[in-house]
């Protein structure tokens, strides 16, 4: 069985999330009928928004279920974007970061091409932090015309933990929504979305050992993000569709369980990646941890082994038995450079040779000693195989 | 593995041969369309899918490894400047040359493999001395030795094509249905693999600035005008909007195209007729004749899936002559000759001069 160092692209079934789902599946009743059947459900579907709802200090009302982190930014960027430029036309500045996933920078980029949107890009110290003289700077000079701002909390390559309420305490001067990515955070670090003064936020299952397909949108009750999907006014009419109380109510078993153990589970893992860091920084004296001296989420380890590519180093590391992952593969499966070490200042030969390490649930010291083993011995071959 | 069925069943043979192997994807596209935006080359998305089903289905690791700046920089940018050079280039060969039996071939021995292997239909031999040989494929409407006549012996070394001794391409699918691998049936591809449209001339006007110039016939007499001599292909009679007839009356083609000056050389039939090929990029396919610079008696192909025609050659003065004994009909500058001996592959050269069995003034 090979060592799974993945955690951050998806993580272990939690068994408790297992038994919810399990016995959610044998029920019968769709949560909006009125009959005995649909009132079992719904409370089922119900009592796992306020599981959510307290995992993250937020209103039962404010919790959105759908189906995981690319819907939940998807629906805050472009929802917010197109009511807030509906209502005020000048309105049409997003102030974002480079650094962010995917799932935020594709929207983003989709409503500059499509939707005459401008997206500016905040600064970042190499390790990864904001700079928050840039984003003030950028705040200052767009003012009224920003729709909306858009930062993830923790960064799922570095790790790295952006001062979300620090954000949002700069967009208040202009009253702008902010938005974050908190998938890599949610069951990391602690979340409060009231104490954040955040306007959505995006959460996802299966980094927390919920299966594929269920998340949720945090969403103020006075924010009105306008829907993508039209249809039975389910969700606060946010979000269409017959509710899937099993996802759900799985989801909230995940939750509530990450939550409860956040703080041993955490130094745990942040013990365990103190010590991977220490070994490699050893065995490869030239190594750059990417995030050193940032504030960041403790089972996240980020790396550039210089003078080698990504590709080779998790080809050969996949050939010892070792799931880690580097920038992000596209459909396809092509290892490209990583875009969030772009984002942070490293050179395109350096993002591409980016490693992510990361620890969850099922890592144990002898994983990590067994990793760094089998690091010891690729590291050489890697560095001879890029190409002169 | 691109995807299809001939590298899905030589990937399939190989294991069965007892080989440790892995599936490769090579990147090698960076059109768009084809993945998102500011990212890096894909092939298509469902091709890579393909291949890593038949990788999954023969239990060996499958990766996608990207070698698209390499191949922008050694055959699409050569391709490009090939054709503005006025030369036809055959970019499936530069690709072997420069990628497949190269840049994947070196990355393979670093990471500690032996040999890089493919879907090609050829075979490699060994003679009684141990010299490896390039040799046709037994199924002759398939045989892909033409495109594989740039390898050199080392390469060869390296190299293994097992579908060269099946007969055909339908034993080929049978096998793939058989063995159950879903690309079974897919269809083939013929297109340049980044030109999805297969339309060449088209796609060139993109990187090549369209300039007008004169249309003359082997005299220098002008006869017309074209808007780019991209647009012109050797032995084209269509399309060239010449107003005054020949003096003969019989119809002009596409002699010569002289990027320098601009100018399309038209003149008759007969002159397309070519009877040598001379070229100074010319490589040996194993081990080398013991003196070239004698003639010796060959056979020349000059197209993928072209006739082959009987000549001799030598070396003369640093460049390969064939002299053909039947005469090949338009044949361009930059495309690849390959010689052969029997069925096997000798060596080949970029075509860089031809001359006409008829001189085009007579």
């Amino acid at each position: 069985m090979p060592v799974f160092l993945d955690h951050a692209s998806t993580t272990a079934l939690r068994p408790s999330a297992k038994v919810a789902l399990t016995s959610a599946l044998d029920l019968l009743g769709n949560p909006s009928s009125v009959h005995s059947q649909g009132r079992g459900t719904r409370e089922l579907l119900e009592a796992s928004r306020d599981a959510i709802a307290k995992a993250v200090a937020a209103n039962r009302s404010e919790i959105i279920f759908n189906s995981g982190g690319t819907e939940g930014n998807n629906h805050a960027i472009k929802g917010i974007y197109w009511d807030r430029h509906q209502a005020d036309p000048a309105k049409r500045v997003i102030i974002s970061s480079e650094t962010e996933h995917h799932a935020v920078i594709d929207p983003l980029q989709w409503l500059q091409k499509n939707q005459g949107a401008e997206i500016v890009y905040v600064r970042h110290f190499q390790n990864g932090m904001v700079d928050f003289d840039s984003l003030k700077s950028l705040i200052e000079t767009h003012g009224p015309a920003i729709a909306m701002i858009s930062l993830m909390w923790v960064n799922n390559e570095t790790g790295v933990i952006t001062d979300i309420p620090a954000v949002v305490r700069l967009a208040n001067q202009y009253q702008i929504p902010v938005h974050s990515d908190a998938v890599a955070a949610f069951g990391h670090i602690p979340i409060d979305f009231q104490a954040s003064g955040l306007t959505a936020m995006s959460l996802s299952g299966h980094k927390i050992g919920a299966p594929i397909g269920v998340g949720a949108l945090v969403v103020l009750r006075s924010a009105k993000p306008i829907s993508l999907v039209h249809g039975g006014g389910q969700e606060r009419a946010l979000r269409s569709g017959t509710m899937n109380y099993p996802l759900a109510a799985s989801f909230a078993a995940a939750a509530t369980e990450a939550v409860a153990e956040l703080d041993e589970e955490m130094t745990r893992l942040e013990a365990l990646r103190d010590q991977l860091e220490a070994k490699v920084v050893e065995i490869a004296p030239s190594v750059i941890i990417t995030a050193l001296g940032a504030e960041r989420a403790g089972y996240n380890a980020h790396f550039i082994f210089p003078g080698t590519q990504s590709d080779a180093l998790l080809f050969l590391l996949d050939q010892e038995g070792f799931c880690v992952s580097a920038g992000s593969a596209c459909q396809a499966g092509v290892v490209g450079p990583s875009h969030v070490a772009i984002g942070m200042g490293f050179d395109q030969a350096e993002a591409s040779a980016c490693v992510r390490v990361t620890l969850g649930s099922t890592t144990t010291a002898a994983d990590i000693s067994a990793f760094i083993d089998a690091l010891e011995k690729i590291h050489p071959i890697a560095l001879q195989a890029a190409p002169a | 593995m691109s995807g299809g069925v001939d590298s899905a069943v030589a990937a399939a043979r190989a294991v069965e041969a007892g080989h440790d192997v892995i599936g490769v994807h090579l990147a090698l596209s960076r059109m768009p369309g084809t993945l998102r935006t500011g990212s890096r080359g894909c092939c298509t998305i469902e091709d890579s899918m393909d291949a890593q089903r038949a990788a999954n289905k023969l239990g060996i690791p499958y990766y996608v490894w990207d070698f698209s700046e390499r191949f922008k920089l050694d055959v699409v940018d050569d391709f490009v400047a090939e054709y503005q050079a006025g030369r036809t280039p055959n970019p499936c060969m530069r690709c072997n040359e420069k990628i497949k039996f190269a840049a994947l071939l070196e990355r393979g021995l670093s990471l500690g493999f032996d040999a890089v292997c493919t879907g090609h239909y050829a075979s490699i031999y060994e003679d009684e001395e141990g010299n490896l040989e390039l040799h046709r494929s037994l199924a002759m409407a398939k045989d892909q030795s033409y495109v594989l006549g740039v390898l050199n012996a080392d390469q060869l070394a390296h190299s293994m094509f097992p579908l060269g001794a099946t007969a055909s391409k339908d034993l080929i699918r049978a096998e793939a249905s058989e063995r159950g691998l879903t690309v079974a049936n897919k269809p083939d591809s013929y297109d340049i693999c980044f030109i999805p449209e297969g339309d060449t001339r088209e796609w060139l006007r993109d990187f090549i600035p369209t300039e007008p110039g004169k249309i003359v016939d082997t005299e220098g007499n002008q006869l017309g005008e074209h808007d780019g001599h991209v647009g012109f292909t050797i032995g084209q009679r269509k399309g060239l909007k010449i107003g005054t007839p020949a003096k003969d009356g019989k119809p002009r083609y596409v002699l010569e195209i002289r990027p320098k000056t601009k100018e399309v050389v038209v003149g008759p039939e007969s002159a397309l007729q070519i009877s040598d090929l001379f070229g100074a990029r010319y490589t040996w396919c194993g081990k080398a004749p013991e003196s070239p610079e004698t003639y010796f008696e060959c056979d020349v192909q000059v197209r993928a899936h072209g006739e082959t025609v009987p000549a001799t050659a030598a070396i003369v003065d640093g460049q390969m002559h064939v002299d053909l004994k039947e005469p090949l009909y338009g044949v361009a500058a930059g495309q690849t000759a390959v010689i052969y001996l029997g069925t096997r592959v000798l060596g080949q050269m970029t075509i860089d001069k031809t001359k006409s069995k008829v001189p085009a003034s007579a």
